[in-house]
């Protein structure tokens, strides 16, 4: 990647320092808390699965049962979990079965810490050996089909809400060129407080993201991949309230790419914003333990928010996004920062800011598999219009070197994909793609013109923001709807129930794993300052 | 006084239209001619598949161009043209209105409810911004406008619109499949109705599959779909207003 754009150094540097600044305290914050789902993807890391009668899952059961019982979740479920097999005798998968049938792990006596301890190793090996063998998976396939996926990748979603359905669709997509497959979640996800559990044929809008799904999914697109000789991600939603137990699952099934940003919930799914950044947090870490690029949200900005008006919004938030994946130990090269091509059409040169904001962001991000989505907020019933913003956004996006090309539909207006649809996408993208090779080899841009005139702009508005940000605190700015023109209150939104402070017996065996495996400092007490900030890149210092 | 009709390609009449379907069976001369066979069988009198290409080892693309001699008489055509573009006023216009005839503040409730998170159409019509240059009703000096964004139970959207004392309550329902637009509007005029509050609130359902017909048939006071902008929605709300006041 060659610079182009002649940004200021300086100004990036001090974007990336305010950055720091601005989520430090929230990190001290989740530092000293955990929440249900922090604790039910723990379990499901150490072999809790399956559900009861009424579906209610294994590691629902649990923890409803802990926070019921004294003391409730502040020592985490770990220690009750391993504790309930060594009183039992059994394993995870049996355990499981009795805890369905009704079996209490908060009733049983504690035995001793040193045995609970040593239980809780050999789970946290078995679970995440289990990640580690699907990274590695995925490592050989990607050294063994190099080279032949495109560049960028080229994304498709599926949405049917029956996954054997949606399965037709995947595969047909990606025998058609795709490189990456997303099974958009049915709409009503995000806001259950559990992840449903068994192949499901029924939702809304997309799919429900269970286990069983991916493991579905995963075989099925392996089979493609083997076919075309070019590896398929598969890619899931990690966000709602149930952002670490996806993540848990998306680890264990080798899912690639997991959509994960740090406030979306917040802003768009009116989230509690202290549950949120814990729970991010936690996700973060299994998808970089996972191997797993994540895809932050910064696209929604701008189907709320003007495109033109509020890109230095979505510039902010990269640096606060990174900042935070930083924190969870996912290194430079698995932060999808997102971005979208939404500005108003009827803007005069409005593709030349388009092309700014996209080199801008590949110039200030160079290692960052960048995350680019198509234009839909001005999206119409003419499908023919639409075909061409959609060949106009893949000339931009190859021409600034973007990563992730999410392909645009022209009957993005209209309805869920047709076949034929994604079909059109791949051939247009090919298309222009192979025909606009070299572009942005060929091309410099003009001192004083408007594409260079114009990411400075929006880097120097972006490091202003940045700047009121850290005065005002991120809750605050979030409060007052700073991001998106979106108010959320800090004690607002769902979820702020199941936030728990960390008792001074907190334990959590697969965290610590997690840590030591990322090269993060150890989890601190409550209350302790001082946790180790990580180095410049998340490599640990 | 007839006003017969067809496809105009590049004759009058010559009944020209383009068509592009998938079909389930696999690219080759067979699926062609099947395509063909078709649209034949659709009542076109000739079809030219001009393209087809393979989706999958299953599926196949088609483009073709169809003639058809079926004309209609568009004099006879009567359309939904309840709040057709151009009939509405202008934002100022809108303003001036409600002073003049309601003459205090309009206070307008709006939401995406249900498990519906999509809030283009909402914001659309209610966000300061407004979309394509057309301001959103927090925009309008004589209205208040409240968002509640999405996903917000049609439980929420009744008690809030009792507390802030709402004229009208907008719900905008974009995802359609499996009728969860329907239920969700079908819930909420029951809610009301089983509170009395019926008659309390102008109500408006808005989407890019609704139409004022389907929302006049679950028991909306009007619905808005594709192309609606904030100043239609506003100048229903404040003729109904006057109408109500007038009724009373």
């Amino acid at each position: 990647m060659r610079e182009k754009l002649g940004l200021s150094k300086e100004q990036i540097a001090r974007a990336r320092e305010l950055a720091a600044a601005v989520t430090a305290p929230v990190l001290a914050f989740v530092a000293d808390h955990t929440s249900v789902t922090v604790e039910r993807a723990t379990l499901r890391l150490l072999g809790a699965d399956g559900a009861g009668a009424d579906g209610v899952p294994v590691p629902n059961l649990v923890v409803d049962q802990l926070r019921a019982a004294p003391g409730g979740l502040e020592s985490g479920a770990a220690e009750r979990y391993c504790n309930a097999l060594l009183r039992t005798g059994l394993g995870p998968a049996q355990l499981d079965e009795r805890i369905a049938a009704g079996y209490r792990v908060a009733d049983a006596p504690l035995a001793d810490a040193a045995a609970i301890r040593t239980v809780g190793a050999e789970l946290v090996e078995a679970g995440l050996g289990r990640v580690r063998r699907a990274r590695d998976r995925r490592q050989a396939k990607l050294e063994e089909f190099a080279g032949r996926n495109h560049e960028p990748l080229l994304y498709l979603i599926v949405a049917t809400g029956n996954i054997y359905e949606d399965v037709k669709q995947a595969q047909a997509a990606a025998l058609q060129g795709a490189d990456v497959v997303a099974v958009i979640r049915t709409t009503a996800q995000s806001l259950l407080d559990y992840v449903p559990f068994g192949a499901t044929t029924e939702g809304f809008g997309g799919t429900y993201a269970t286990q069983e799904n991916f493991r579905i999914m995963r075989a099925a697109l392996d089979e493609v991949s083997e076919r075309e000789r070019r590896y398929i991600r598969l890619t899931n939603y990690c966000s709602g309230l149930c952002m670490p137990e996806i993540a848990a699952m998306g680890a264990l099934e080798r899912l690639d790419m997991m959509l994960n940003d740090s406030m979306y919930g917040i802003l768009f799914r009116d989230i509690n914003m202290y549950r949120t950044f814990v729970d991010q947090m936690f996700s973060r870490m299994i998808n970089a333990y996972a191997g797993i690029t994540i895809n932050t949200g910064e696209d929604n900005y701008l189907t709320t928010s003007d495109a033109f008006e509020k890109a230095y919004t979505v510039l902010a938030s990269q640096f606060l996004n990174e900042r935070f994946a930083f924190a969870a130990g996912l290194p430079a090269r698995r932060i999808g920062l997102g971005h979208a091509m939404e500005m108003d059409p009827a803007i005069p040169n409005g593709l030349l800011y388009e092309l700014a904001q996209a080199q801008m962001a590949r110039e200030i991000f160079p290692e960052h598999p960048l995350k680019y989505m198509p234009p839909t907020k001005f999206k119409s019933g003419d499908v023919f219009q639409g075909l061409v913003m959609d060949s106009m956004f893949n000339l931009v996006s190859k021409a600034s070197g973007q990563s992730i090309h999410l392909l645009g539909m022209l009957t993005e207006a209209i309805h869920t994909p047709f076949l034929m649809d994604r079909f059109l996408a791949v051939q247009t993208a090919k298309y222009v793609m192979s025909g606009w090779a070299a572009f942005s080899d060929e091309v410099e841009f003009r001192d004083g013109g408007i594409v260079k005139t114009r990411a400075a702009a929006v880097l120097a508005r972006t490091v202003a923001f940045l700047e009121e940000i850290r005065q005002l605190g991120l809750l605050d700015a979030i409060e007052r709807g700073l991001f998106a023109d979106v108010c959320r209150p800090k004690d607002g939104g769902k979820g702020l129930d199941g936030l728990v402070a960390k008792g001074p017996a907190y334990w959590n065996p697969v965290e610590d794993a997690l840590r030591a495996g990322l090269g993060l400092a150890p989890a601190r007490g409550p209350g302790q300052a001082g946790a180790r900030a990580p180095g410049p890149q998340g490599e640990a210092p | 006084m007839t006003h017969i009709v067809r496809p105009y390609g590049d004759t009058q009449d010559d009944g020209k239209v383009q068509l592009s379907f998938t079909l389930p069976v696999p690219e080759g001369p067979r699926g062609r001619e099947a395509a063909r066979l078709m649209v034949l069988g659709w009542g076109f009198t000739e079809c030219e598949v001009v393209h087809s290409a393979a989706l999958s080892d299953d599926f196949s693309f088609y483009v073709a161009y169809a003639t058809t001699d079926r004309g209609l008489d568009v004099d006879q055509v009567t359309a939904d043209e309840g709040h057709a573009p151009g009939a509405s006023l202008s934002m100022d216009e809108v303003d001036a209105f409600l002073g003049a005839h309601i003459g205090r503040k309009v206070v307008v409730v709006g939401a995406c409810t249900g498990f519906d998170a999509h809030t283009v159409g909402i914001d659309a019509i209610m966000n300061m911004k407004g979309y394509n240059h057309r301001y959103g009703l927090e925009r309008y000096r004589m209205i208040q406008a409240h968002n509640l964004g999405a996903q917000v139970p049609n439980e929420r959207l009744i008690d809030y619109a009792e507390a802030v004392d709402a004229d009208a309550v907008l719900i905008s329902q974009v995802v359609t499949q499996k009728d969860v637009h329907v239920h969700n509007l079908t819930e909420f005029i029951e809610l009301l109705e089983a509170k009395g509050l019926r008659g309390r609130f102008v109500c408006v359902a808005g989407g890019p599959r609704i139409g004022n017909k389907l929302a006049l048939e679950l028991g909306f006071d009007a619905g808005f779909g594709r192309g609606t902008y904030a100043n239609d929605v506003a100048t229903f709300i404040a003729r109904k207003l006057v109408e109500k006041a007038a009724a009373v």
